[in-house]
């Protein structure tokens, strides 16, 4: 049973668009539809005109049936093409929640009566498990629900819900504790204490979140809908007046010139142009950027625990980075050996080394390395040599090798200098002042001795992942500040920071530290994010606007969070950011692009409206549109196919770059605006070409 | 002749912004701590309060602030029209004028109050000097002050953090009449008078006419009545106060209102010089002096286009008398251009932007007859309007409603910088734009609503003078100006029917206090909020590249919503025109 999860879906992938149009039509529901209010209004009017042309077919209308079918027939198609986009974007998450959903089978659980294992035996399914009970999960079983591990230590395949096909190690106590219903023990057992009810699990949460299905509109989506509904009154408004201003006209006309065929606007024209007027495009694509917002975060693997958690992400302007797995490598690496005063580099590069071959620990790996790469002191195979190796332990605090007569020992300064008191030896003060520099840098010293000499030191460094720094200075172009959080002491924290080009730091970091910093950029007014994984992180995570839990990390870590990673990455965090910057800019480029249409679609619409009253506001036809039924045919045309050519872009969101913001507003600006004002012009000319070259007007 | 249009423009424009930044700055002084000539104002100010019974340290939250203000404001309605019914009786009444019939109250007093001053009557022959002294020009100070209390309420609801209250209202209205219109008018009265302006309780006069004229009855003509009345001091707060309601039926174009070009310049300056001000002021009070700037910035650049279109328009004349063979262009024998219903002591530029300077601050005084414009030069004005009155504005509305402008602004551009919208370190929230969107709504709403009903009424239709697409621009225009408060009329429509007082008359409530409220709500929501801290990510208010977008929301609101009606009032006017 191992099925991961699909990434990067291509755009109209055919699995999600046979069920995206079932579902577009079935959204023509009046109670969904009443939930949008500007394609409410395309309902209602492509409803009005269905009315107006089987008039016209009876009893003879206003205007040719022929015309009222073909704008009623585009004012359905605008709906059509709204709900697909929608069904588009759910239909991504639907796939991906099928998949989650196969992992959720109904299985059997051991229920154990007491935490121990040894404890009474019976067998019950899973939904029958209540928050508190205990199983036992054997290898090859499916834990069958979210839960801590109390006892046992595992290896469980945790891909169904990460996508990770390594398997992952769970053990009571510690940040590794938490099991995931639906992941599968491979090797050993594990007690389980159940954390969540069924239907409130990890898992059933994630397959809400995708399919959308609690989807509740966002704080900014709210507020955009009502400028929107605002603007979709003044149009109604506007057209609505236009009838009696019309009647009133040709009244007016008639009065001078009594030979005069005008006739007032008709009502068909009048809804014709009410559509196209309300910002249909961004009121037909708002809630699919919505849910496509939330499907990047997918395709990023994070699950965003609320849609208002990605909008925030948009908004954050503090970003707390645990300094460790974050900024720097997990593990210290060797850089630099710093010899005592008459001793030969090598020489200390050759200690180092044999010290460290039987020291498995990264560190001890590079140190075996820096001595081979630099002094060219060929590895040496621990098992072939005639030697004794002296273990790292908790109460020496030392590690080394004792070969040929010599004993060897590296260790943290306090240690080796006990160990040379023992040989009635000194550290001389060169040494020490090199363990100092190295100290103050950032970095840490070990000291090797052999016998009484002390050699010198090995200078252990923090390694800045690589791209960091740039990284840094892009949040910075965006007006984001880092802040480094570190449990190291001051001195080395400065260091590593101005290393990594972090803005700022909090060293010797407590979770109270971090809550209480957390709180003070807070009522600064500023958002602020983090990562963690401990349930000592829990308290923070639930202050901090945007939390991002590592899937690893514990399940009140998860709780405390609005999001959790899969990958349990720390670095995803600015990933994060920019996902909730792009889904804010697309909404405000396409609300941009929406409005800006509107002025060339008067340009089409007015003079053939009043075509028979003043034909002298044929002026006002700078497209040259071939008659008046063909400018409002084509302009409904073009007001329903672009909601179609957006729906990638839509999905996709706007091109983001980390740029400042006056930057980013003048490009889209530019893009959306301008882009916004010609593109209708030549779309609405070339559909009228169209229409005439096919004979259609 | 564009030299000519520079200089009289550019020279009044350099005299506002000279004012711009020592008037702003006082202003700013006013509404702070320690309001500046203590030793003149200081004892007035807490006498006022004492006799009143005023607590001036108390702050009030948003709501608190808007009941005083309606309460004060419907009081004032009710005084202004119970004095015209009862004018009749009422001493320094020297023409003996009769009471006004209701219809007509109803519609002055709603006018005044919600500082409109549409004014469907004749001052001289309708109003006696105490119906115009007590009431029109106490209402022509007190709906200003009202107009500047509610720009400071929301001011200090966009700099205060965490705070539930605004400012006290009547320390906001007192400090506004005492401190900056009193000063003013008084001094403004004074240049007038220097200028020829009355001022003087003497009955109309009769005078033997020089040369007397036959009319087209064949009667002789050979006396005139010159009508007089106390009209610079009120003429100087009607312009300083964005009111408008002349003394004399012609407003500023009568010899007597606005005798010579320098009282010209004087009462044009007066028109804008506070609205102008202010937005130094608010720049002062937000702690960012570029704020106001960018916003008296997209302010000059609008009106500075729309004048362009009506002098440009204006000058050049009218396409059918040139087709009979009339020459209107300027020539070094003429001025030239359409001077139908303009002064000769004002010519063609000082008429077209007194035009678009009274129609784009909520002023609505006149100097020449809008009516007589070309269709493009009547279409100015009338845009300027619809815009809704955000173009300087009326005093403290003018601002307020442009800050309105400006958070729709920032809520589409922010949204395009990827952030959730703030506008001065404030987040715009569902609630702002709720009320953002109320009052964009409305004034747009009731202009339409009034326009249609009156299209579509044998009463409405009655009145409307001119035949075709000009008698539609009429009634658009009339509407126009009731539902954006300004007050301004195109004539040619004859409003003082019981249809059009009644209407106008509701339209100009509604659209007063219907924005005051939502724009006290949005002040009380954002004196709540905490204030975010500038960062690069933040969208800047102060660029260019702001002003511009937010002209271009400005014109596209207010274009999108009315072309349609323009176009079948002065565009098709001016297209059948130009045939």
């Amino acid at each position: 049973m191992n099925h991961t999860l699909p990434k990067n879906r291509s755009l109209f992938d055919r699995a999600i668009v046979g069920p995206a149009l079932k579902a577009a039509v079935l959204k023509f529901d009046p109670r969904l539809q009443v939930r949008n209010p500007v394609m409410f209004v395309v309902f209602v009017g492509a409803i009005f005109t269905t009315g107006l042309w089987l008039h016209a077919l009876i009893a003879g209308g206003e205007t040719s049936p022929n015309f009222s079918l073909a704008i009623a027939g585009w004012l359905w198609l605008t709906l059509l093409f709204a709900n697909f986009a929608e069904a588009m974007a759910e239909g991504r998450g639907k796939a991906q929640a099928d998949t989650l959903r196969q992992s959720r089978r109904d299985v059997q659980a051991v229920k154990l009566s007491s935490a121990q294992r040894t404890s009474k035996q019976t067998t019950v399914a899973a939904s029958a498990l209540r928050k508190g009970d205990y199983i036992l999960v054997s290898a090859g079983e499916t834990i069958a629900g979210d839960g801590d591990v109390i006892e046992g230590v595992a290896a469980v395949d945790e891909s169904a819900i990460t996508g990770e096909s390594a398997p992952v190690i769970r053990e009571s106590g510690g940040d590794r504790s938490a099991v995931t219903g639906g992941t599968r023990v491979l090797s050993d057992w594990l007690v389980v204490q159940i954390s969540a009810n069924p239907g409130e699990t990890f898992l059933d949460r994630m397959i809400a979140m995708v399919e959308g299905a609690k989807r509740q509109k966002t704080p900014n989506e709210i507020a955009l809908n009502i400028l929107l509904t605002a603007l979709t009154i003044i149009f109604l408004m506007a057209t609505a007046t236009l009838l009696p201003f019309s009647i009133y006209s040709v009244s007016a006309v008639k009065a001078l010139d009594p030979s005069s065929q005008a006739l007032p606007i008709t009502v068909t024209a009048l809804v014709a142009l009410l559509v196209c007027l309300i910002p249909t495009t961004i009121g037909g694509l708002l809630s699919a950027i919505g849910i496509a917002g939330m499907d990047r975060m997918i395709q990023a693997n994070v699950i965003a625990m609320s849609g208002r958690a990605v909008e925030a992400a948009g908004d954050v302007d503090v970003l707390l980075l645990d300094k460790t797995g974050t900024i720097t490598l997990g593990n210290r690496q060797a850089t630099n050996f710093l010899p005592a005063a008459g001793v030969d580099i090598r020489e200390l590069a050759d200690a180092a080394q044999l010290a460290s071959l039987a020291d498995e620990t990264p560190e001890g790996r590079s140190i075996v390395l820096l001595a081979n790469e630099h002094y060219q002191i060929g590895e040496r195979q621990a098992a072939g040599l005639d030697a004794e190796f002296v273990a790292f332990t908790a109460q020496t605090r030392m590690s080394g090798i004792n070969i040929g007569g010599r004993q060897i020992r590296k260790g943290a300064v306090d240690a080796i200098e006990r160990y040379l008191r023992e040989q009635q030896s000194v550290l001389p003060s060169d040494v020490r002042a090199n363990v100092e520099t190295i100290a103050r840098a950032g970095g840490t010293p070990l000291v090797v001795a052999d016998g009484k000499r002390a050699l010198g030191v090995i200078q252990l460094k923090d390694i800045v992942k690589g791209g960091m720094k740039e990284r840094f200075g892009e949040l910075r172009r965006m007006g984001i500040k880092t802040v480094m959080i570190t449990g190291d002491n001051p001195l080395t924290a400065a260091a590593i920071a101005a290393e990594a080009g972090v803005d700022d730091f909090l060293a010797e970091a407590t979770p109270e530290a971090k809550l209480s910093l957390i709180r003070e950029y807070q009522a600064g007014g500023r958002l602020v994010a983090m990562t963690g994984d401990g349930t000592n992180d829990a308290p923070a995570l639930a202050q901090a606007d945007v939390a991002m839990a590592m899937n690893t990390g514990t399940n009140a870590a998860k709780e405390a969070g609005n999001m959790v990673d899969l990958d349990s990455n720390p670095t995803k965090l600015i990933e994060v950011v920019e996902i909730g910057k792009q889904l804010l800019m697309t909404r405000g480029a396409l609300t941009t692009f929406s409005i800006a249409n509107d002025i060339a679609k008067y340009f089409a619409i007015i003079p053939a409206a009043f075509a028979s009253t003043y034909p002298v506001l044929n002026k006002l036809n700078i497209m040259g549109l071939a008659s008046p039924e063909s400018a409002i045919i084509s302009a409904v045309i073009f007001n329903a196919l672009i909601i179609v050519f957006l729906i990638p872009l839509a999905l996709r969101g706007v091109r983001y770059r980390a740029v400042a913001a006056a930057q980013a507003l003048r490009s889209n600006l530019l893009i959306y605006g301008l882009g916004g004002l010609i593109v209708p012009f030549i779309g609405i000319k070339l559909i009228d070409l169209l229409l005439v070259g096919l004979g259609l007007v | 002749m564009i030299s000519n249009i520079i200089i009289q423009i550019g020279s009044f424009l350099l005299v506002l912004l000279a004012c711009v930044i020592p008037l702003g700055r006082y202003m700013a002084k006013v509404y702070g701590e320690t309001p500046p000539m203590q030793r003149v104002f200081g004892p007035i100010e807490r006498l006022i309060y004492r006799l009143l019974g005023i607590d001036a340290k108390t702050e009030m939250n948003w709501k608190h602030y808007a009941v005083a203000l309606l309460g004060f404001n419907g009081l004032g309605l009710l005084l202004l029209y119970g004095l015209q019914r009862i004018q009749a009786w009422l001493p320094l009444n020297p023409q003996q004028l009769p009471a006004i019939s209701a219809d007509s109250a109803f519609n002055t007093a709603a006018s005044f109050v919600s500082n409109t001053n549409w004014q469907g009557y004749a001052g001289e022959t309708t109003m006696s000097y105490l119906t115009q002294m007590l009431g029109l020009t106490v209402q022509n100070f007190v709906s200003a002050a009202t107009g500047m209390a509610v720009l400071i309420g929301l001011i200090r609801g966009i700099t205060r953090r965490s705070s539930s209250t605004i400012g006290n209202f009547w320390v906001d209205l007192t400090r506004s009449t005492l401190y900056i219109l009193l000063p003013l008018a008084l001094v403004l009265s004074l240049v007038l008078v220097s200028q020829g302006v009355v001022q003087s309780f003497n009955p109309s006069q009769t005078v033997e006419l020089l040369q007397p004229i036959v009319n087209a009855d064949g009667q002789t003509i050979s006396q005139q009545t010159i009508a007089l009345g106390p009209a610079a001091s009120q003429i100087a707060i009607k312009q300083l106060g964005t009111n408008g309601g002349g003394f004399f039926n012609v407003n500023s174009a009568h010899p007597l209102e606005n005798p010579t070009p320098l009282s010209n310049l004087f009462e044009l300056l007066s028109i804008v010089v506070i609205p102008a001000a202010l937005c130094y002021t608010f720049g002062i009070m937000v702690g960012d002096k570029r704020q106001g700037w960018a916003i008296l910035a997209t302010m000059t650049i609008i009106l500075l286009g729309f004048t362009a279109l009506a002098v440009g328009a204006e000058q050049a004349g009218n396409p059918l008398y040139q087709k009979l063979g009339v020459d209107d262009q300027a020539s070094t024998l003429q001025a030239g251009g359409n001077m139908e219903g303009k002064e000769t002591r004002f010519g063609i530029v000082n008429s077209a932007l007194w035009a678009t300077v009274t129609t784009a601050a909520s002023n609505g005084s006149v100097n020449s007859m809008h009516d007589s414009y070309t269709p493009l030069g009547g279409l100015a004005p009338m845009v300027l309007m619809q815009l809704g009155e955000v173009i300087f504005g009326g005093v403290g509305s003018g601002l307020y409603g442009m800050l309105i402008f400006a958070i729709i602004t920032v809520f589409v551009a922010g949204l395009m910088v990827g952030r959730t919208p703030e506008y001065l370190g404030k987040k715009i929230e569902a609630f702002e734009m709720k009320m953002a969107a109320l009052i964009i709504l409305i004034p747009c709403v009731t202009t339409l609503l009034i326009t249609a009903i009156a299209v579509s009424s044998d009463a409405g239709k009655a009145t409307v003078f001119n035949s075709g697409a000009h008698g539609f621009s009429e009634v658009l225009y009339a509407a126009t100006s009731a539902a954006n408060n300004n007050g301004s009329a195109f004539a040619g429509l004859g409003a003082n029917t019981p249809f059009y007082n009644t209407w106008l008359g509701i339209a100009m409530l509604v659209s007063r206090f219907w924005l005051i409220i939502p724009t006290l709500a949005i002040a009380g929501g954002l004196a709540n909020k905490k204030l975010i801290p500038q960062s690069a990510g933040t969208l800047p208010t102060h660029t260019p590249l702001f002003v511009g977008l937010l002209i271009g929301v400005v014109l596209i609101v207010g274009a999108l919503t009315f072309i349609p009606a323009l176009a079948l009032g002065p565009i098709v006017e001016h297209l059948l025109m130009s045939l």
